[in-house]
């Protein structure tokens, strides 16, 4: 068991818990993932890590309230106990000085981009940051990740805030050179980042969490098209070259349990889950 | 010994063999000859006391007989579902030569759920060493050298990297063969010996076994983290929706308990026409899963005919019985989706046998034009498992094989000092009993290790 030691509301649906987990807050690293499971009847959930504190034996992830579990994540406190968490899983990023680098996060992923670009930064690099939400209300981090980039910018889908969409970034590419990129958010945003700096030939690396059922290499449904390899991103990523990832079909194998996804989350939602029952 | 009936059985998960009355138990245990030379006890991979058991049982002794199997064997209420008995003990049974052998698995069930229903008792345990070993996976391998090393006095903990232990046993076959509340009150039987268990920790990544043993304090480490990668075909089509690995399908379903959604939270999705790819076990029982799923048809794949086929003859003929249809030297060739990119058909050529290969089973020769196509909605794959890599590529040292498994003696013992492995992790993909058996004997080097280091 796994107690929540603090939960912060970064953005309406999106939180952020700090679990005690000392074994796995040893031996974290920023790319990395656990996968929870909240309770004998849970599904087993994979979520990046957005932090670690060895000394406090605690360890941060951030998700959004979307699909039953996180609903039902989203409705503990502080003090309350998730059942298992496992972890580490996954290869750590690559952080070294790569020289300039651009990172791209989206939606709940700004959380542990944080973690990147601080690790970036320490490293010796100049890092040019992009944080993206759909409307302005689902920012966060802002001050932290200024105060951590060298530049800053923010993007919405909608334009409430910043720019609107990624497309400026093809001004930016062209005038700037960038000797990585690091992305980190949605699959459609994940494919429109790696188009923009695929025809600069920068080295851009994507996080993939697929479905996943174990986490650690048994199941294979994270399966995912590698330039034409198949790959399996709980133990071969989940960092990969994001200009050979066969972007369609992953989004396709992510919607294989829509309709089910639906009718857990519904089913639970009337069933007075929202409210506190199971 | 009794059945549930195919028509009733293939509509629930409910276990398919409903085990001896008392009364068949001793009539079965009055035809053992006792033997005074017994031939079974040679094929037991752990080494039972056979005739011993079976005369303790005719008189009625239930409770020493039980206490006879476990001096050998922590974990008889699964091995007694899930032995090849066949191919072991049974197959070496004098009787055999002239008719049945004695059905001594059926008969370590009877005893091992005799005891589980009236609550184990705890056997004496040797006095505290001091040495402390850790188990990395709690699979049948594991399971047993924990239980055999803590009646040795020794502390063990057991490295789980699931949220719940029992490897294989829980996450491979499924309720309707071996019911995971067994397996539980197994697993409880070896906490009461002492032993703890740690899960959710992927040894490899939350520790190295370098950690264990110079950090965490261990003296020694056991290796038992199966053969638990899938296979793949490596045909196109195969990342298409409605596209499982056995491992995948089989996790849902039983660790996950899919097949109680949405009461349980993970999903699985059975379609109607579902091609299951392979003539093992594994296939068997991903087969007869996807049926007890609400499948209206469900077919067994295989590349070669049924004389070569590797599962259990039992599993087999139960699979017949439950009406899977079987579409013998056929093999896939691709996978056809829709434009939802689910698939919807396979395409399949016809195979004949040629001469053997070096696995000594005649070898599947693809027929030229042969093809043909199969509307199917779900596939299967359940084509062999692979070791798992995690431990071999963290540790600095262990010699491994080119198939990826670890080198043992046949002992156990790896290439590092203190630490040694077995099961399929040493073997590749074998079975439960013959990874207990490897568990068994690695215990027992194990201890020599323990108690000859100062």
């Amino acid at each position: 068991m796994y107690e929540i030691l603090k939960v912060v509301q970064l953005a309406p649906k999106i939180k952020l818990f700090e679990v005690y987990a000392p074994h796995i807050a040893e031996k974290a690293r920023p790319g990395q993932f656990i996968i929870l499971i909240i309770n004998e009847k849970g599904e087993r959930i994979p979520l990046t890590i957005a932090g670690y504190d060895a000394k406090k034996g605690s360890i941060t992830f951030a998700f959004n309230e979307v699909g039953k579990t996180t609903k039902q994540l989203g409705l503990m406190k502080e003090g309350e106990r998730i059942w298992n968490i496992t972890g580490p899983l996954g290869n750590p990023s690559e952080i070294r000085n790569f020289g300039k680098v651009l990172c791209v996060a989206g939606g709940v992923m700004i959380a542990p981009m944080l973690l990147q670009v601080k690790a970036l930064r320490e490293a010796g690099n100049t890092v040019v940051t992009v944080m993206g939400a759909r409307i302005k209300d689902l920012l966060f981090f802002r001050k932290e990740m200024e105060a951590l980039s060298h530049r800053l910018y923010v993007a919405t889908d909608d334009g409430s805030e910043g720019y609107k969409g990624l497309d400026f970034l093809k001004e930016v590419l062209a005038v700037e050179k960038f000797d990585r990129c690091i992305a980190m958010g949605p699959v459609p945003m994940l494919q429109k980042v790696c188009e923009l700096t695929k025809p600069y030939k920068i080295p851009t690396v994507v996080t993939l969490l697929p479905i996943m059922v174990d986490g650690m290499g048994m199941c294979g449904a994270c399966r995912v098209n590698v330039g034409g390899q198949m790959k399996f991103a709980c133990v071969d990523g989940p960092e990969f070259d994001g200009h050979l990832v066969d972007f369609e079909q992953l989004i396709k194998r992510q919607r294989m349990f829509l309709p089910e996804e639906r009718l857990s989350a519904l089913l639970w939602e009337f069933g007075g889950g929202m409210f506190g029952g199971k | 010994m009794p059945k549930q009936p195919p028509e009733v059985r293939k509509h629930n998960f409910n276990e398919v063999a409903l085990g001896y009355t008392e009364e068949q138990a001793l009539e079965e245990a009055s035809r053992c000859l006792q033997c005074p030379k017994p031939q079974c006890v040679a094929g037991c991979p752990v080494e039972i006391d056979i005739p011993g058991f079976i005369k303790l049982l005719r008189e009625r002794k239930y409770e020493e007989a039980i206490k006879k199997i476990k001096e050998k064997n922590s974990l008889p209420a699964i091995c007694g579902r899930v032995c090849p008995q066949e191919e072991q003990c049974q197959k070496m049974c004098v009787l055999g030569r002239v008719g049945d052998p004695v059905s001594i698995g059926r008969l370590e069930r009877f005893l091992a759920d005799w005891e589980r229903a009236r609550g184990f008792t705890i056997p004496d345990k040797a006095p505290p060493t001091g040495k402390r070993v850790a188990v990395i996976g709690a699979g049948p391998a594991g399971l047993t050298v924990a239980a055999d090393l803590a009646k040795l006095g020794h502390e063990v903990v057991v490295f789980e990297a699931l949220h719940l232990p029992g490897g294989v046993l829980v996450y491979g076959i499924p309720e309707f063969r071996l019911p995971k509340s067994i397996v539980e009150a197994e697993v409880e039987y070896i906490r009461k010996l002492g032993v703890e268990f740690k899960l959710g920790y992927l040894i490899g990544r939350t520790y190295t076994i370098q950690e264990l043993m110079k950090k965490e304090g261990f003296d020694a480490v056991f290796i038992g983290t199966g053969a638990g990668l899938p296979q793949f075909l490596g045909i196109p089509g195969e990342d298409l929706g409605g596209v499982y690995s056995a491992n995948e399908f089989l996790i849902r379903v039983n660790l996950m308990k899919s097949y109680a959604f949405p009461e349980y939270d993970t999903p699985i999705r059975i379609g109607r026409r579902v091609a299951v790819i392979g003539g093992g076990n594994v296939a068997m029982d991903a087969a007869r899963s996807a049926l007890r799923l609400g499948a209206d048809e469900v077919y067994i794949v295989y590349r070669r005919s049924r004389e070569e086929m590797p599962a259990r003859k039992e599993e087999i003929e139960n699979a017949e019985e439950e009406g899977i249809i079987f579409k013998l030297l056929t093999n896939p060739t691709r996978f056809i989706g829709d434009e939802k990119g689910w698939v919807k058909q396979m395409e399949c050529i016809k195979m004949e046998l040629g001469p053997p290969d070096e696995s000594g089973r005649r070898r599947p020769i693809p027929i030229k034009g042969s093809e043909f196509l199969m509307d199917v909605d779900t596939v299967i794959i359940a084509i062999g498992r692979t070791p798992n890599p995690i431990i071999q590529r963290t540790t600095e040292g262990l010699a491994v094989t080119k198939w990826g498994t670890i080198v043992t003696d046949e002992n156990g013992r790896t290439s590092l000092e203190g630490v040694y492995a077995g099961g399929d992790i040493v073997t590749g993909e074998a079975t439960v009993i013959s990874a207990m058996g490897a568990g068994k004997r690695a215990a027992r080097a194990i201890h020599e290790y323990l108690m000859s280091k100062k």
